[in-house]
């Protein structure tokens, strides 16, 4: 290290007051910013649950459904019409909805009901316990294990239930990548009993899961399913609708936004105050450097150094900081969703640099302006 | 016959603009040569201060020129002149401007590491400075943990570091009780004032003025008079 960067960092850490302030404002900012995010992060990830777990390529919808939860059924044509193009590999119904299950204690629980095609069982889940074909026995449910799988009484194979005076069993326990966003167990079986056990509408399909033959026939079976008055989209398509929705439509994202901006303003007001106190304590001691012959832009490395360590260093205690309790957020409370993502570490580091940056011009300015004529005069 | 170190003529120095412009220094020339030690002292607001930031490349005239061993150094470019002020001029400040939060080793070798010296070469440097000035077992203290003549004579250890051939003292004895103060600039003329420096004081410290090979007496920004001191006597 440059000898001149070597005094910048013992005047820095030295100053251990000073120093643990700078370190508390910027950790405490990037914590805040991460978990604000990550909260975000996780609650969009909940929101596309179903079109993560299920994993179908493409979906088709009708044009007006905003969120996967917020389904507008199809009527049956549309399959014919979709397997009907040239580029579908296979076309497969999905059923997803909401019931009312009757546990053994005679309580009431709400319930996602995810109904698998019959013939394919497209988008199965992984099964920890019981076998997938059990799926075709009378009444059969296969629950799955997450963060909700306790509000279902932990049921175990063999578990009965009640749905619309129809006698549920737990004939398998599985598995799936996301939880549900609104804190409500989830229970796969057939399509075609979600159909019977279920009330409907006049048309029964929540969805439809198309695998095309190869992704040049994407553009193919969405131009053709566009021209039948209904909406294709992607997987990840679908998934940054839905976060649309959630961050545009709900109010959701413009909160977290501005907790984000808050953070920030925090983080920048306790550093950028507590850095400038810290130059303004050593002026005399930058003046008189520069009388000795310290140059110009030696005096701006060591601030800059200064400005960026704090940073580095706060930046890398927050992001722990906020890793930790996330971690042990999760071990105890299960349906904490918050997931750390690159982005949320590049949003965070970004606004450290901000953070950084603005503290060391008003730094620098300041240490610039003194005149070493001012050191003489005391 | 001794060569010329500073060579100032006709410098002026105004502050500020009109109707509130000061006429602080006012067409002042001086001399000092090597192997010298010149006070310059007068009242509080006689400009002596003002003087000696002009003559060691801190401040810039108004007008007129300041030549160091020939050299105009108003010429320089701003990095040149700290360059210069860095290499050549020693300086030793009122309040000492000590760095609290490094070593008083750290603090003396500051100049060397300035000029880019390893860290390690620089604070053994400084150590071996530190003995010249009588505190080589106050080397890893903090200077807050030293007496004010100590910390004045760290602060002299930093200036002298590398070897400047000019030292510049703004009021060395202005913190300092009578004795220290003697002591310290029986010091500086005893084991700093070489045939190859010049040192330059600014004082209004009547106690140490014996020391001074010659006195120039500044008042209301003009040299009032320069006397010879009682060394020469």
């Amino acid at each position: 290290m440059p000898g001149i960067l070597q005094i910048a960092y013992k005047l820095l850490i030295n100053d251990r007051a000073k120093f643990a302030a700078l370190l508390v404002g910027i950790t405490f900012a990037v914590f805040l910013m991460i978990e604000m995010t990550s909260l975000f992060a996780g609650i969009l990830n909940r929101s596309s649950s179903t079109v993560i777990n299920i994993g179908a390529s493409v979906w088709v919808m009708d044009p007006a459904v905003q969120t996967v939860a917020n389904t507008i059924p199809l009527p049956d044509y549309v399959l014919d019409e979709v397997r009907s193009v040239p580029g579908v590999k296979y076309a497969v119904p999905l059923y997803s909805g909401g019931a009312l299950l009757k546990l053994r204690d005679g309580t009431y629980q709400a319930a996602n009901v995810v109904g698998l095609d019959d013939t394919s069982l497209f988008g199965r889940p992984q099964m920890l316990a019981g076998n997938i074909k059990d799926i075709f026995a009378e009444n059969a449910f296969i629950a799955i294990k997450d963060a909700e799988f306790y509000k279902l009484e932990n049921p175990r194979i063999g578990t009965e239930f009640e749905l619309n005076d129809h006698r549920g069993v737990i004939v398998g326990i599985a598995r799936v990548a996301s939880s549900a966003l609104f804190g409500v167990p989830t229970l796969y079986t057939t399509y075609s009993r979600a159909l019977q056990y279920i009330p409907n509408s006049r048309f029964t399909m929540s969805y439809l899961l198309v695998e095309p033959k190869s992704p040049a026939d994407v553009a193919v079976i969405k131009a053709r399913v566009t021209a039948a008055g209904y909406l294709a989209l992607t997987r990840d398509e679908f998934v940054q609708k839905i976060s649309d929705f959630y961050m545009y439509k709900t109010g959701i994202g413009t909160n977290m936004m501005l907790m984000t901006l808050i953070s920030f303003i925090v983080g920048l007001s306790i550093s950028g105050q507590t850095f400038y106190t810290f130059i303004l304590e050593n002026i005399d001691k930058f003046g008189a450097l520069k009388a000795i012959g310290a140059k110009g832009q030696e005096l701006i490395a060591m601030i800059l150094f200064q400005a960026t360590f704090v940073a580095l260093t706060g930046y890398g205690l927050g992001v722990g900081l906020c890793a930790t309790l996330i971690w042990i957020a999760r071990s105890h409370l299960p349906d904490y969703a918050a997931m750390i993502t690159f982005a949320n570490l590049a949003t965070a580091f970004v606004m450290v640099v901000i953070i950084a940056a603005i503290s060391s011009y008003v730094g620098v300015r300041k240490v610039l302006r003194i005149e070493p004529f001012d050191i003489f005069r005391g | 016959m001794a060569t010329t170190a500073i060579l100032a003529q006709g410098i002026n120095k105004w502050f500020g603009e009109e109707p509130v412009r000061t006429h602080a220094v006012k067409d002042v020339s001086f001399e000092a040569r090597f192997g010298e030690m010149v006070y310059v002292v007068g009242p509080s607001g006689s400009g002596k201060t003002t003087m000696l930031s002009m003559i060691s490349g801190i401040l810039r005239p108004s007008s007129g020129t300041v030549r160091i061993e020939g050299a105009d150094i108003w010429n320089l470019s701003s990095d040149a002149l700290a360059e210069f002020r860095l290499k050549r001029i020693g300086f030793v400040f009122q309040d000492y401007h000590l760095f609290p939060r490094l070593t008083t080793a750290e603090n003396v070798a500051i100049p060397l590491i300035l000029q880019h010296r390893e860290w390690n070469a620089a604070v053994e440097e400084a150590e071996r400075n530190l003995e010249i000035v009588g505190l080589k077992d106050r080397a890893q203290l903090p200077p807050v943990k030293l007496s004010g003549g100590e910390q004045q004579r760290v602060a002299i250890a930093r200036a002298i570091v590398s070897r400047p051939d000019i030292l510049i003292l703004d009021e060395p004895t202005a913190s300092l009780d009578g004795d220290t103060g003697r002591n310290i600039l029986h010091f500086v003329r005893e084991q700093l004032l070489t045939d190859k420096r010049c040192i330059v004081i600014v004082t209004h410290d009547a106690r140490i003025y014996e020391f001074a090979d010659r006195i120039m007496r500044m008042e209301d920004g003009r040299i009032a008079d320069v006397e010879r001191s009682q060394l020469d006597a």
